[in-house]
Order: structure tokens, then sequence, then C-alpha cells
């Protein structure tokens, strides 16, 4: 039995902001009330944190199997559980492509073995992400992946998106989409604009996105199907999923802390500011800042990407799209969004905790007979971030050397504490 | 900004206030206006040596500049050479045809390598940009910037302007017309750079979709960038003319039809007659008579081709004397008194 004290409840899924103690017991919560005694527990003191419902990130790569200089399992899983996630969605682009059971239940199983938190496979949509035909989704489902996507590239065309909403929506399950024009994107290497023309690198304009999220939008609204589109960067693809949501459609979405945080005016040919989607420009990051309050963005999401030291250390064209994310995603939260921005504490959990499990179709609440997953932090407390210090095996981060003033506390994940500060 | 009076004696205009010292040349935006009119009186007496029937110094003697070309380039190599031999430095070669970048090495990788052959500079050239400067971050030694990608192309630039400074006496307040596909010309953007820094005003003319209105963004304090859909707007009142290579190579972008091309943007003796009578003809080279350029216009007397080519062996020895040779042997600190004299032999 583990006893939380003294720390204060904030619980977005029925707007619970109260200071109470949290008894779990074995991998499920056991109350939830104000000065609880259990004197067979272990006691917690989270005296001056938050007691959040445990974090969800959408969308991370683990890199295993196939990639393991970058990271595996269990160092992501630790970065994860640094940065307060009790549940990871890894993307199926592991070598080889998580498209089909066994790879699925392989990474189960080297997850139930290894991992500090609880790791949810996302499934192929296209056999071998290629975007020719269907993986094996139904079977995928039942080794326990819990949305598909083909991400790295979008789903690559409108019929196979058809059919990949319409299949997944009779197996329940949510398609996640990397929105691209793959013929806009074409050899470039960071958002199109001032930036990119003063740099000599070839950009992709904002457009690139937001016409492959009008074609996800119409498609879903065709099929019925339930539509999450992946890092969305750009005030247009916003726009998009507002004026989709008002009409009702089943369309989720999720920002990152880079994209949140960081323009393309931040970038100088510094290989750790190269992602994609790619940074863009004052106007859309505002735009996202604004979705994220509004409740237009459903979910901060981290996109994960790590890439061992010596691919980053490259020219800035030939250098893999991606940086690391989960053991800053919480500050940067706070810092951009509530501490600057004004939103309130119980927003920010909310896109980290029943946002992203409403794109999932789950619920995650601090409730009795809840799973005894919990996010402890602090809004104050001040520290650097360090990437040599970092649990991912790579470095491949804009913020390192950043100071921050809040950061998570405690990751506790089916009871146990897996990591404090 | 203080300099040491060593050096300040070493500059053969007096007048010229010697600026900060360079460590590398990795692209003219970050250039001060002190520093690039400096670069281009210690161009002048290296012009002369180019007349002089023994062209070859000994300034930098014992000195090695590493040549490394990671993307075919002909003019620019010989004209770092040359300016390297006529310094009397030693060169060595590296060429992306017969390198181990073949083999997969990385750039890192290759630039470590070559560093640990003690060069006392590399330039270098490469196919993406911002190479020269992951470079220069990663190593102690200068490094020069022979092209990167569609980013900079700094010594172009300065031999440029140092041509155009021969013929019209100043850089300040010219209308500038630069012709072609600007949005991935390193020349073009260096030019801008450099002469938006001297005041000038530009008017830019090509295909609408290789002159996007961000390249605007790129002016400084006090220079305008205009853009026209058709040259002839551009050519009018022009005082100096930069027509651009065709780049038939770009990856990723549908190629323009060669006829249309020559249609609309071809420089002709007809459409040059729009441009101020005295207007300067500027070409960065390689140039392809009869796409870009009308033979008549290439060979006429508006012209500057071959005085850009000459113009950059000087503007080159300047910049390795400059960042290579004047600070500490004795033998270089007579190079600029030497090249003068040679100059005066010359005369």
């Amino acid at each position: 039995m583990l006893l939380v004290k003294n720390g204060r409840v904030l619980d977005p899924s029925r707007g619970t902001d109260a200071m109470l103690d949290v008894l779990l017991e074995g991998d499920r919560i056991a109350q939830v009330a104000p000065a609880i005694s259990a004197p067979s527990a272990e006691v917690f003191d989270a005296t001056g944190m938050v007691v959040a419902p445990g974090f969800i990130d959408l969308h991370c790569h683990l890199r295993e199997p196939g990639d393991e200089p970058s990271e595996t399992l269990e160092s992501g899983t630790r970065a994860a559980a640094r940065g307060g996630f009790t549940a990871v969605c890894a993307m199926p682009n592991t070598k080889p492509v998580n498209d089909n059971a066994s790879v699925t239940r392989a990474i189960l199983e080297r997850a139930q073995a290894a991992a500090s938190v609880r790791v949810w496979p996302i499934g192929a949509a296209s056999r071998g992400s290629k975007g020719e035909e269907l993986a094996e989704i139904a079977a995928m489902k039942q080794a326990g992946i819990v949305a598909v996507s083909d991400d790295g590239r979008p789903i690559a065309t409108a019929r196979l998106l058809r059919q990949v909403m319409d299949y997944c929506r009779s197996l329940d399950l949510p398609v996640i989409d990397h929105c691209e024009d793959a013929s806009l994107a074409a050899g470039a290497v960071m958002r199109e604009g001032n930036q990119s023309v003063r740099l000599g690198l070839r950009g992709m304009p904002a457009a690139t996105e937001s016409i492959a999220v009008a074609r996800d939008v119409q498609v879903a609204e065709l099929t019925g199907g339930r539509l999450h589109i992946a890092h969305l960067s750009t005030r247009a693809s916003l726009e998009l999923v507002r004026a989709a949501k008002q009409r009702g459609l089943p369309v989720t979405c999720e920002v990152t802390p880079h994209h949140f945080t960081l323009t393309d005016e931040d970038l100088a040919y510094d290989t750790r500011f190269k992602m994609n989607p790619p940074l863009a420009s004052r106007s859309d990051r505002d735009a996202l800042l604004a979705g994220l309050t509004d409740g237009t963005v459903d979910a901060i999401a981290t996109d994960h990407a790590p890439h061992e030291p010596a691919l980053k250390d490259v020219e800035f064209d030939r250098a893999p799209f991606g940086v690391t994310g989960f053991e800053t995603a919480l500050a940067l939260g706070l810092e951009q969004l509530v501490h600057t921005g004004g939103m309130t504490l119980m927003r920010l959990v909310e896109l980290f905790t029943a946002g992203p499990a409403r794109a999932l179709g789950i619920t995650r609440r601090v409730a009795t007979g809840e799973p005894a997953d919990l996010t402890l932090f602090s809004s104050e407390h001040a520290w650097t971030f360090r990437a040599v210090e970092s649990a991912s095996r790579s470095r491949n981060t804009p913020f390192d050397g950043r100071s921050f003033r809040g950061a998570p506390m405690a990751t506790i994940v089916a009871g146990r504490i897996v990591w404090r500060r | 900004m203080s300099a040491s009076p060593d050096r300040a004696a070493l500059t053969t205009f007096p007048g010229t206030p010697v600026p900060q010292r360079l460590h590398h040349m990795l692209g003219i935006e970050p250039l001060t206006v002190e520093q690039i009119t400096f670069l281009l009186d210690q161009s002048k007496p290296f012009q002369e040596i180019q007349r002089h029937p023994l062209k070859k110094l000994a300034t930098l003697r014992g000195k090695t500049v590493a040549l490394a070309f990671f993307e075919p380039s002909t003019r620019t190599r010989i004209s770092f050479g040359t300016a390297a031999a006529r310094l009397g430095s030693d060169t060595m070669n590296l060429q992306a045809e017969v390198s181990s970048l073949r083999k997969g090495e990385s750039l890192l990788d290759t630039a470590r390598t070559l560093d640990a052959m003690k060069p006392d500079c590399i330039v270098m050239r490469h196919s993406a940009s911002g190479a020269a400067e992951f470079v220069a971050r990663r190593l102690e030694i200068p490094v020069i910037n022979a092209g990167d990608g569609t980013h900079e192309h700094p010594t172009q630039a300065l031999l440029d302007a140092l041509t155009i400074r021969d013929r019209r006496g100043s850089l300040e307040g010219l209308n500038v017309a630069i012709l072609g596909d600007i949005l991935h010309s390193r020349v073009a953007r260096s030019n801008l750079h450099l002469l938006g820094k001297f005041g000038c005003r530009f008017t830019l003319g090509g295909p609408a979709m290789w002159v996007p209105r961000e390249l605007e963004s790129l002016a400084p304090p006090g220079c305008s960038i205009r853009r026209v859909a058709r040259i002839e707007q551009a050519l009018e009142g022009a005082d100096v003319i930069i027509v651009l290579r065709v780049q038939q190579e770009r990856q990723h972008e549908s190629a323009l039809a060669l006829a249309e091309y020559i249609l609309l943007y071809q420089l002709t003796p007809e459409r040059l007659r729009l441009a101020r009578p005295e207007a300067l003809v500027l070409h960065p080279g390689p140039m392809i008579r009869g796409l870009e350029i009308d033979p008549a216009v290439a060979d006429g007397p508006q012209s500057c081709v071959l005085e850009q080519v000459t113009n950059g062996l000087a503007v080159r020895m300047a910049l390795l004397f400059e960042l290579i040779g004047s600070a500490q042997t004795e033998s270089s600190a007579v190079a600029p008194a030497q090249a003068k004299d040679a100059a005066d032999a010359a005369r």
C-alpha cells in the first residue's frame, strides 16, 4: 500500500481541485479522501505538489526493436518516467515495423521485462507503413495496440485512409495521421519562410500540413471514423480541426512542446532544431498557444524522437528529423502556458491526461477503483535540464541547459513509485 | 574593435580603419561595412600583382591551404589554388570524386582527417547550406566558405564588389538588378548582403517561383529589395546587372523549359539598352552563352566577366593573407609592402 499525503489533487475529468490524500492498494486506487490514515502503508509526502492522474504521451518513438543505439524500451521509458509520464504510445516505425501481432507482442513482452512505465503500442496502418495494403490491424488490436498510424509519413492516399478509417471504426481504434503533402515536403528540411530563404535551406510551406489535414477531415466525415492529427503545427491546420469539431466530427489533435515553444527563427543550422513537422512561424506558434488554451487542442504529445549523437552530428540537410522530449514536456508546458500564458493548472493537466485519454477512447481519473497511475509535480521547483543527465540514450534536444520553473517530482505506475526526483 | 598596431601598419592604405579581425570567412551577412571595405582595400595590391610578370610572393611560405571541394568546382577551386600558390603557400586538395566521401565517410570525419594533416586553413565548398559553419564550429583553424549549398558564396560577392567599385568608384547607393534563379543562388544571397550594406537598391527579376517574397526580408536597413515579374522592369535604370546561371541540376524542382527562359529572361542587347548606358554586366560563371545571356552582351563592352575572374584571385589572396598571413611570422609581415613593390615594379 502507498499513501500519497498532503498533495493538491487536480483531476480534470471531474474538475476536482482539493487537498486530498490518495491511497493506493495493489495496482488500483483504493481511496481518495482528506486526511486518510493507513498505518501499514508506505507514505509519500506530496506537500507542495500537484497530484494528477498519470500523464499519457500519445506520441513517441522508442526505437526498439531495430535502433537500440538511439533508444530502447528500457532507456526510453526511464526518460518518460522522469518526465512524469505513466503511459507512452510508441509509434510503429521500428525495424521491423510494428505491422503485425508478433511484433506487437514482442514489444509488449520486452516492455513487461524492462519498461518503467506502461507502453501502449501503436500499430502500422499499412503493411510496412508503405501505404499500399492494410496491416493486420485486428490481430494487432488483440495483441494490444491502442491506435494505428503510419507515422513518420502520412497515410499515403485518400483511398487507403478511407479503408483504414472504415476498418478501424469497426475495431474501435483511432487513426493517427502524420499530415503532410509529400510533394510539397520533398527535400525540405525546415519550414518555408524568411528564415529558410536566409539560410538557404529548403523549406516546406505551412500548407504542406494543412492540405493533408483538410483531406483527412473530409475522409473522417466520409467514414465516421475517429481521426487524431499528430503533432499539429500550423494555424491553418488548427482552424480545420476547430471547424471539424464544431461540425461534431470525432477529430482530435495534439501539439508538441517544441512547436508551442520555438519558431523557425530559433533555427540556424543546429540539427537539434530539426524535426518534422518543422518549427513554424511565430504566427503559427501563437495560434497553437491559443488552441491549447481554448480547447481546440486535445493533448500535448512529445513526439520524443531520439537519434544517437553521431546521426545528428552532420550537415543540417543530412540529419534525421526528430528531437527528444519526455523530460522537458511538462516544464515547457508550465513555462509557456501557465507561467506566461495564463492557462490554469487544471487545463494543463487535462492536456496531459484526460485529453490524450479522450483521443484513445479511455478515461483517466483519480478515483477509487481506477488504475494507480499518478503524476506528482511541482509548478515552482527550479531546475536546469542537462541533456547529458537524461535517461534517454540520445541527446538531440533543443532545450539542453534551459532552466525551468516547475518539474515532475514523482511518477507512480500501477501503485509503484517508478521515479522520484 | 581594437586592432594591433602591427596590423594597422600592414595596411597599404594608411587611412583605412582596421576592423575587427576575422577568424573565418563563412558568409557576408555577419560582416560589417568596415570589414568589407578593409578586405576590398587589401585586395588592391594583389590586383596589381596579377599584372606583374613574376606573380609569386613568399608571404605564405611554409603555410598550407587545404582545398576541400565536396561539390564539383573548376573555377573557384583553381582560383583559390592559384591565390594560395601566388602567396607562396602549399595546397592540399580534396575532391569529392576521389575522396572517401564516396565511401560514406561523414563530413565531420573528413574534416578532422584533413585537420590532422595540419593545414593552416580550409577552403571549403559543399552542397549543404551551413556546411562551412558546421566545420568551422568543430575545428580551430580558419575556414573559408567557397560556397555552401544555396546559402552564401562570400568571396564571389567580394570579387563582384571589387569589380564594381573599380569601375564605378564606389558601392554606395547603386541600382542593382539581379536576374534569374535567385532563390537557389548563393551568389545572389551574398551579393544582396554585401551590396545591401552599402545602401544599394535591388530589383530582382526572374521566374516568379524563384523570386519569392521572402527574399525581401534579406534587405538590411537602408537597402530596398523590389521584385518584378518582367526583367525589363528590373533593368530600367540599373547601374549594375548581375546575371545568374540557370541551374538545371536543381533537385525537387520541375525545370522550366529552356526556351521559356530564353524568351522571357535572357539578357539581350535590346534589353540591356533599358539599363543605364554605362551599366555593368556581371556573371559569376560558368556562363552559358545563348541561355541566360546573349553572346553579344557577354562579349560586349559592359561585360565585366573576365575582370571578375582576375579580381577573384586578388580578393582570395587578400583573404588568405588576412586569415593566415598577417599575424606572426616575419615572412608574412612584409607581404603588403612586397606586393606594393612588385606592383610598382610592374608599372
